[in-house]
């Protein structure tokens, strides 16, 4: 299946059953479910053969040294590959709820409003933190202000960021320090109502202290949303997920509850690389 | 790929190591000075301990130093666990050697009670699980591990037959009650060093494969009892 043919696919149903409806969905039961997935950045393959079951509200670390194509599959997760020209899912498939992210029905915009995503660089847009926050809704068409309000401070508080900006929500958020910047995007990303999050390193550019306050909310923010986190911290991967999947060179070398990754690790590979042996 | 600090692990690896061996003297001569009566070798096993003493103590600080810098992950951080708990038990084995040289020194003064049939018997018992469990630590075994775990109830056998043996020697004839005791004890005291044994061979299982079989008391029973 090549993705670069369905990213201009017509809005014609919501990817999944969203999640006010999905409340009673069982904790830990399989969301995301990659089947035989091959994925090419062009004439190169990327990903090959990958296998994998992701739980609702739990967070799975994705680790492996660069080049070993965790990021890859992230970004193939809300489909932000397809931005990419050239690439495609030659093989294989990614389900969300039982439905094929890549079926030709499904709509990318719609896929990433489910599927949110934090970078490695935080990336508030240059506006107020309070438009930051409502941007996704208002493009969504929505113009209530007292429903935006309540959406904002929602979100912030989510963020765990609330108390620090509460004050100042029409300032830039660009005047944040970066942790802040991090969190407003974490809000920003959760003021949608996803049922995922992605992160894409997220912590890779802040100082310890903020790395602990987003690792906080990582915790706190499991409890509502499925979160996988791409990671070249060991010690972050550990303190966070509840299970890791180790990545080299473009295959899925162990997946295990991250206490296993990280106390008896099936694959020697994998044993090398989180002892720092190579990668 | 070889990492600058992988020198810290060798060290901390042969400092286990030389303490085993020398638990493993320890309780040898401990035992030789007993059987010969030999004051001058028990007193040998008593200044010893604090080599003993003193490795324990700096395997320690090799493996806090270790956590705290390092941040090992799976092996690497079951072997600095293992290695506090094992230095820890064989530290215990010195002592227990130490006692046995103390009371070898007392008895050496009487005639002896019995001839010494049962001490040695299971004190090489003791000793091969000893080695067998240090065996485990350089090259993972979980079987022969597990065979040591199985012999302890072998050591405890023996120990209660003696148990057995002496109190009646007391009551039958009052004037054996010191040696008696001193006897009891150093039996007790090689009960102990078994139960060390097989604490050792138990974190070697940990060592090698994260699994714990500490009080499984199907293996256990599965022992011999001599």
């Amino acid at each position: 299946m090549d993705s670069t043919a369905t990213a201009s696919v017509p809005r014609s149903r919501p990817l999944a059953t969203p999640p006010a409806s999905s409340a009673g969905a069982e904790r830990g039961a399989t969301l995301i479910d990659i089947k035989d997935l091959d994925f090419y950045y062009g004439a190169k393959q990327a990903l090959f053969d990958i296998n994998l079951q992701i739980p609702d509200k739990r967070v799975t670390a994705f680790i492996g040294p660069s080049g070993c194509g965790k990021s890859t599959l992230l970004r193939c997760l809300n489909r932000m590959n397809d931005l990419i020209d050239g690439t495609s899912v030659k093989r294989g498939a990614i389900k969300i709820r039982n439905v094929d992210i890549y079926g030709r029905d499904v709509d990318p915009i719609e896929l990433r409003k489910r599927v949110g995503m934090v970078f490695q660089k935080s990336n508030p847009f240059p506006k107020s933190i309070y438009e930051n926050i409502t941007y996704g809704l208002r493009i969504q068409g929505v113009k209530n202000k007292t429903r935006l309000d309540e959406v904002v401070e929602k979100s912030l508080r989510g963020a765990a960021l609330w108390d620090e900006v509460k004050d100042r929500l029409h300032e830039s958020g660009l005047g944040l320090s970066g942790g802040q910047q991090q969190r407003l995007c974490i809000a920003r990303t959760i003021a949608v109502e996803p049922e995922v999050i992605l992160m894409d390193e997220p912590c890779s550019a802040l100082d310890p202290i903020a790395t602990a306050k987003v690792e906080e909310l990582i915790h706190e923010l499991k409890k509502q949303f499925t979160i996988i986190i791409v990671t070249h911290s060991m010690q972050q991967a550990a303190r966070c997920s509840d299970q890791t999947a180790f990545f080299y060179m473009g295959k899925l070398i162990e997946f295990d509850a991250t206490h296993n990754i990280f106390m008896n690790p099936k694959n020697p590979q994998t044993e090398a690389y989180v002892s720092g042996r190579f990668g | 790929m070889k990492r600058f600090f992988d020198a810290e692990l060798e060290t901390f690896r042969s400092d286990l190591l030389r303490m085993g061996e020398v638990a493993v003297r320890q309780v040898r001569d401990a035992l030789q000075a007993l059987v010969t009566g030999d004051i001058k070798l028990a007193e040998q096993v008593i200044a010893a301990d604090d080599e003993l003493d003193e490795l324990e103590k700096r395997i320690d600080t090799e493996a806090i130093r270790y956590m705290n810098l390092r941040s090992p992950i799976a092996t690497e951080l079951r072997l600095v666990i293992v290695g506090m708990k094992a230095s820890h038990d064989l530290e215990r084995v010195g002592d227990e050697a130490t006692s046995i040289a103390k009371r070898a020194i007392r008895l050496a003064a009487e005639p002896p009670l019995k001839p010494y049939v049962d001490i040695p018997r299971m004190t090489n018992t003791a000793i091969e699980m000893l080695c067998a469990a240090l065996d485990c630590f350089i090259h993972a075994d979980n079987e022969k591990a597990i065979a040591v775990v199985k012999r302890d109830k072998e050591v405890d056998a023996i120990n209660k037959q003696l148990y057995r043996e002496l109190s009646s020697y007391m009551v039958e004839q009052p004037g054996t009650i010191t040696r008696a005791l001193e006897l009891m004890f150093i039996s007790k005291s090689v009960e102990r060093i078994a139960d060390h044994a097989t604490n050792i061979a138990e974190e070697m299982v940990f060592l090698s494969d994260a699994q714990d079989i500490r009080h499984d008391e199907a293996l256990k029973k599965a022992g011999k009892a001599g």
